[in-house]
Parts: C-alpha cells; structure tokens; sequence
C-alpha cells in the first residue's frame, strides 16, 4: 500500500510531448481500464489536462507498478520509452502525497493559484470513482487533497489578484465602480484579448454594451455576440458620454481619442468616472488622458505591470501554502498507518482488553465476597474467551494481501476502532 | 478615592478607543480581516461605555453634558462614532475605523485632560435651545469629520489608481464610487445639521442676549465653514465636481471645522465656551 505518481508537466515536458501523452476523449475509459488490469495497481486515478498528465495509483510495489506504468505510456500513445523518461517525474510514499496535495491546491500550476485545476482533479477523481478504479486509499487521498485546495484556499491569497489581462480589466473597474451591472461599457474595435476582456466585463455583469467598428457589419456581429449595440465608427465619440468603460482594440496607426475630446465628453457627462483599457498596439488612446480628473487609462504595458505585481503577491503566499500542505501530508500519513495490519491488531486487542476489565471490575465491585481461586477463575475465562473472539480477524488481517486497506478498514469499522485523526 | 462611575465609563471607553486606534494604525499597514473585526468590536464596546459615560452624567447634572471643554470634546467623539457605525452599516467601508479611531482618540485625550466636574450650569444656557443648537452642531461637525476620513481615502485609492502601483493598501480600500459616494451622502447630512445648528444658535441667542447674530469670531468662522460646505454641494450638482476635486474640498472644510471648533477658542476670544 503505497502511492505512486508518474508524471509530466508544463516544466518537465514540452508541449508537444503533452499533447502526445494527453488523455483525451475515449482514450482516458480506456486507459484506466488497462491500468486496472495490472496486477500491481489496484487502484489508479487519471489526471490529464493541457499542462500536465499524471496516473496516481496504489501499490504494494512501487518500482514494478512504476516501470508498469512508464511501459504502458509508452505503447498506448506510441511514444519511445527514452523520450518519455526525460520528461517523466516519478514520486512515492511521502513524496507522492505532497505533489498531489501541490497539484490540487495550485502550488504546482503554471500560474499559482489558478483555479481550474482543482476542477479538473476532481473530474478526473469523479471519472475514476464511476468506473471503480479506486478504493479507499485514493478516495481519501483525494477528499483529503480537495480539502488542502480549500484550506489553501480560504487561509492565504494565493488565488487573488488577477494575473491575466481580462481579469485584471475586471478587478480594476470594480476598484472603480462598485456595482459593474449598472455601468456601461464600450467596445471600439475588435481583436481575441479585447473580445475576451468584454466578455469577462459581461460575465462580472456588464449589461448595457456598445459596439463600434470601423467595419460596421463587424460591429453588428459582436453586438449580437455579446447581446449589445452596434455604433457606427463616426458616432461613437458621441456615445462615449454615456460610457463608463472602454476597451479600445483597433489596428489604427495612431490615436483615435485625443485628450481635448476627453475634456468635452467628461465636462458633459458631469465628471462621471471613466475607466479606459487601451488594448492596441500602437496605443489608440492619448496617454495623457489618465491626467485628466475622473478617467482612469490603462494600456497593455499597465496592465502587465498589474499581473507582475499579482504574481508576485502570489509568490509571497506560496509560503504559506507550502506549510499547510506539509500539515495534511502529515495527517494523511498518519492515517495511512492505521491502515496497515499490524497497528489493527494491536488496537483490536487493547479494545477487547479494555472492554474485558472494565466489565470484570463492575462484576466484582457487585460480587465483593468472591474467593480469590474464584476470581483468578473467572479472569482466565474471559481472557480465553476475547483470545478466541479475536483470533480470526487477526488471522484475516494477518492473512489478507489482495485487498488489505479494504479489510483493515473493514475490520475497525466492524469492531468501533476508530481512525486516529 | 471615590471614583465616579461616569468616570469609570471614559476612562474604559478611553481606553479601547486606544487599542483600537493603534489597531487601526496596524491595520493601514498590515491589515486582515481580523485587524477590521478587531477595530470594530473594539470601538463598539467603547461606543456603548462611552454612551453609558454621557447618560450617567445626564442624569447627575440634569442637562445634557456639553457644557465644558472636557464634555465638548468627549461628545463629539461620541458623535462621530455613532455616525461612523451608521455609514458602516451602510456602505460597509471596512478600512473607515483606522482612519476614524486616531481622530477620536485624539479627541478623546484632549477631553481627557480637562477637568471633569459636571458643572452648574450657568443660567445663560439653561434653555433647550442651547442644548438643540449644540447637539446640531456636533452631529454635523462628525459628519464633516468622517467625510474627511473618507476624503483621505478617496485620495489614496485615486493616487493608486492613476499612478498603476496596485499593491498594499489599494486592495483593502474600497471602490473610488463609494468613497465618493459616502463623501457625499456625510456632506448632505452634516450641512442641513450645521444649518439648523446656526438657525437655533441664534434664536438661543436672541432669547439669551436679545440680539439674533453678534459677528463673534465662532459665529464668522461657522459661516466660513457652512459656505464652503454650500459650495461643495453646490458645484458637485451643478458642474459635477465630483471625486476629486470634491475631496480636496472636503478636506478644507473640514480644517474650517477644526479650526471653527479649537482654533477660535485658543486664538480668538468670544463669548463661546468651546
């Protein structure tokens, strides 16, 4: 009973061996089911994502089961063993229960603290659960790395900040507006960053959207897109009035908002507050636009300034998280203890032994007259009485290879003994 | 000694208004939720000694207790705080008591070393309109106080907005609108407060010395100040000075308070106690 992780990541692994090793679509049914054939691995879990692919299985030996798994990657996407094992990592024991517990508390993304990957473990636990890959080592692994992630998550800040462009658009107008829903928002031109900041903007609830392009038609497809109004291109500086958010995208060579014209749109709008993320390169929106009072521009320089200082908050709380994972590894080992055999029979035996006294002192507390051969009598019955009781299950704890953690678990349930945790 | 209980309760109050200043100080640096609740809780037990403090000595003296500079100050502190836990429960600030609780700390120490005898009160002032007129102006001055505070962190979080350095304390301020928001929400009740208080203080005036207005230095200064307050209203509907602008304004104001309040007392002389 041991665990194993054999693995590879964005760091280990370039991503065209990723793709290659991914298991996507049917392949993830079959694999699991291949794994669960081999004798060695009696329980497997799959994780594949576009950043990593990782099998966590159960094993009583860990280097046949790994040199199993690394052969079985290998034939199954058709890829040679040498190119595999330069990317592969491999982890057991203590070692194995931390990566997991880093995985699925984000400590060992691409960017820390992302959070789609504790989605994708648990999809990738819920498969395996379905298809009965796993038992109960990895079933309380997993619950036990779900609730590392949400320690993690509730006890530092490693989630917060945004670290990516569109986020980090919707992070700053809250800092600005205070209720999104009620604000109105702009789209000037078009382009995959700014299309996604607008729809982030949307989805933080943005109602109320314009559209304009130079290209009216264009302006009309992603008005439907995001259940807004197209602007003609001529116009829009007369819709800016009533515009609270702007994200500016267009393929012009130069600036296509000019201070002066900011001064006029502010003084008739009454000062309402502005928030401008100028998104094009070469910038389309006159920088020394965020000097006037109430208007706030961003272009993409600033806003990667914002996610290099997020990263770096993260980096700080990463700390932090490393200590509590440490804690739950901990823990989680503990547990393991109590699940091999000889720790059971050990507490199977005071447990009988406890209950065989206390029961023995109340019966001669009532029967104090008793003659000393009498007690002496009555103490070997019932010591012969629990060796008997507990002579089969210790032969079955001592006997049982196949399915230990089963029978352990099992047997502690059956008799009371409660797990130490 | 015997030690009065309307004494027992500022000094308690006095105290955790202390820790939770010193906690707010904490909190501009290295704040937390537990820094926030800390700074809260602390100031309403505070809050609830200190209206224990201002009853006792209502019903020792018989009149409400603003009669000297010990009592002047105290209340006013009183006043902000029951005002800062109404603008919380509105607008939910958070970061607001660490830069409320050193001003009432302040306030509080400086009542603190006057003396503290409940006094006969002197017959000039035996009149409700005296006790309407001072209440207005402390309720209305708070508010102006605590528009200041929310003034201070308007600025910051714009500084920290238009300057792109978004770290520290730019994540636990609020959102420039509700700074602004407040701001204006404090400037609207404390000027229609201040307002009245000017109205009663002369009607109390006119019953006490025959003579609605004297051109008394507290009297030009509180004027000074109600234009000011009339012209942030006043440009904020009309031209839409808002944000900004309608901070450092503000922030004048309320200088003008101050000074109104202390200022007048220590460098001119009127027939104002305080």
């Amino acid at each position: 009973m041991n665990i194993l992780v054999v693995g590879l990541n964005h760091d280990t692994a370039g991503v065209e061996i990723r793709e290659k090793v991914a298991f996507d679509g049917t392949k993830l049914g079959n694999a699991v089911n291949t794994l669960k054939g081999f004798p060695e691995i009696k329980e497997n879990i799959i994780l594949s994502t576009c950043n990593r692919v990782e099998i966590y299985a159960n094993t009583d030996n860990t280097e046949s089961a790994g040199k199993r798994i690394i052969d079985f990657l290998s034939g199954f996407h058709n890829i040679a063993k040498e190119t595999l094992e330069q990317s592969l990592y491999i982890h057991n024991g203590r070692n194995a229960v931390r990566h997991i517990f880093r995985v699925g508390g984000s400590l060992d993304s691409m960017i820390v603290g992302e959070p789609q990957i504790l989605g994708q473990l648990k999809d990738a636990f819920d498969f395996a659960h379905k298809v009965k890959s796993t038992g109960i080592f990895l079933n309380h692994l997993m619950k036990d790395a779900f609730s590392v992630a949400k320690r993690i998550r509730n006890e530092t800040k490693i989630a917060e900040g945004a670290v990516s462009i569109s986020f980090a658009a919707v992070e700053l107008a809250r800092k600005i507006f205070e209720d999104l829903s009620m604000e109105s928002f702009m789209l000037i031109g078009a382009g995959e960053m700014a299309e996604l900041a607008a729809k982030h903007l949307i989805q933080n609830g943005v109602k109320d959207v314009l559209v304009t392009n130079r290209t009216f038609q264009r302006a009309e497809e992603l008005a439907t897109e995001f259940n807004g109004k197209a602007v003609e291109f001529d116009k829009f500086l007369d819709a800016l009035i009533h515009t609270d958010i702007v994200i500016c995208s267009t393929g012009a060579p130069h600036y296509i908002l000019h201070k002066t014209d900011m001064q006029k749109i502010m003084k008739q709008r009454k000062n309402k507050p502005m928030f401008i993320i100028d998104i094009s390169v070469p910038r389309n929106v006159e920088p020394e636009i965020n000097d006037l009072d109430n208007i706030y521009l961003y272009d993409v320089d600033d806003l990667q300034g914002v996610i290099k200082t997020n990263i770096e908050e993260r980096r700080k709380e990463q700390e932090r998280a490393e200590r509590i994972v440490d804690e739950e590894v901990e823990a989680f080992l503990r547990w393991q203890d109590t699940l091999s055999a000889v720790p059971t029979i050990v507490a199977l035996r005071e447990k009988a032994e406890s209950i065989r006294k206390e029961e023995l002192e109340k019966f001669f507390r009532k029967h104090h007259t008793m003659k000393e051969e009498e007690i002496r009598a009555i103490e070997a019955m019932t010591n012969v009485i629990i060796n008997k009781l507990i002579h089969s299950p210790t032969v079955a704890l001592k006997g049982e290879t196949e399915n230990k953690e089963e029978m352990v678990a099992l047997i502690r349930r059956l008799y009371g003994i409660n797990e130490e945790k | 000694m015997h030690i009065e209980l309307n004494v027992w309760f500022f000094e308690l109050a006095l105290t955790l208004y202390f820790i939770a200043a010193i906690i707010g100080v904490i909190e501009l640096f290295k704040g937390s939720h537990a820094t926030t609740r800390a700074v809260f809780i602390l100031s309403g037990i505070g809050f609830i000694l200190h209206t224990a403090n201002v009853i006792t000595r209502y019903l020792k003296g018989g009149h409400i207790p603003i009669t000297n500079i010990h009592e002047a100050s105290s209340f006013f502190s009183w006043s902000i705080i029951f005002l800062f836990f109404l603008l919380e429960y509105k607008y939910k600030l958070r970061l607001l008591g660490a830069f409320v609780m050193p001003m009432v700390l302040i306030l509080m120490l400086s009542s603190s070393v006057f003396p503290r005898e409940i006094e006969e009160l002197n017959p000039l002032l035996s009149s409700y309109w005296f006790g309407i007129h001072t209440v207005l102006a402390f309720l209305g001055n708070a508010a102006f106080t605590i528009a200041f505070g929310v003034a201070i962190m308007y600025l910051l979080q714009e500084r920290y907005l238009k300057s792109k350095r978004l770290s520290g304390l730019f994540l636990r301020l609020p959102n420039l609108q509700i700074l602004d928001e407040a701001n204006y929400r404090l400037i609207s009740i404390g000027f229609p407060l201040l307002t009245l208080a000017i109205i009663t203080g002369s009607i109390w005036a006119n019953t006490a010395m025959g003579r609605y207005w004297r051109w008394d230095p507290k009297e030009v200064w509180a004027l000074t100040t109600w234009l000011i307050y009339a012209l942030v209203l006043h440009l904020r509907v009309t031209i839409g000075w808002r944000g900004r602008k309608a901070a450092i304004l503000s922030i004048i104001g309320f200088i003008l308070v101050i000074f109104t309040l202390f200022g007048v007392n220590l460098i001119l002389k009127g027939y104002h106690a305080f």
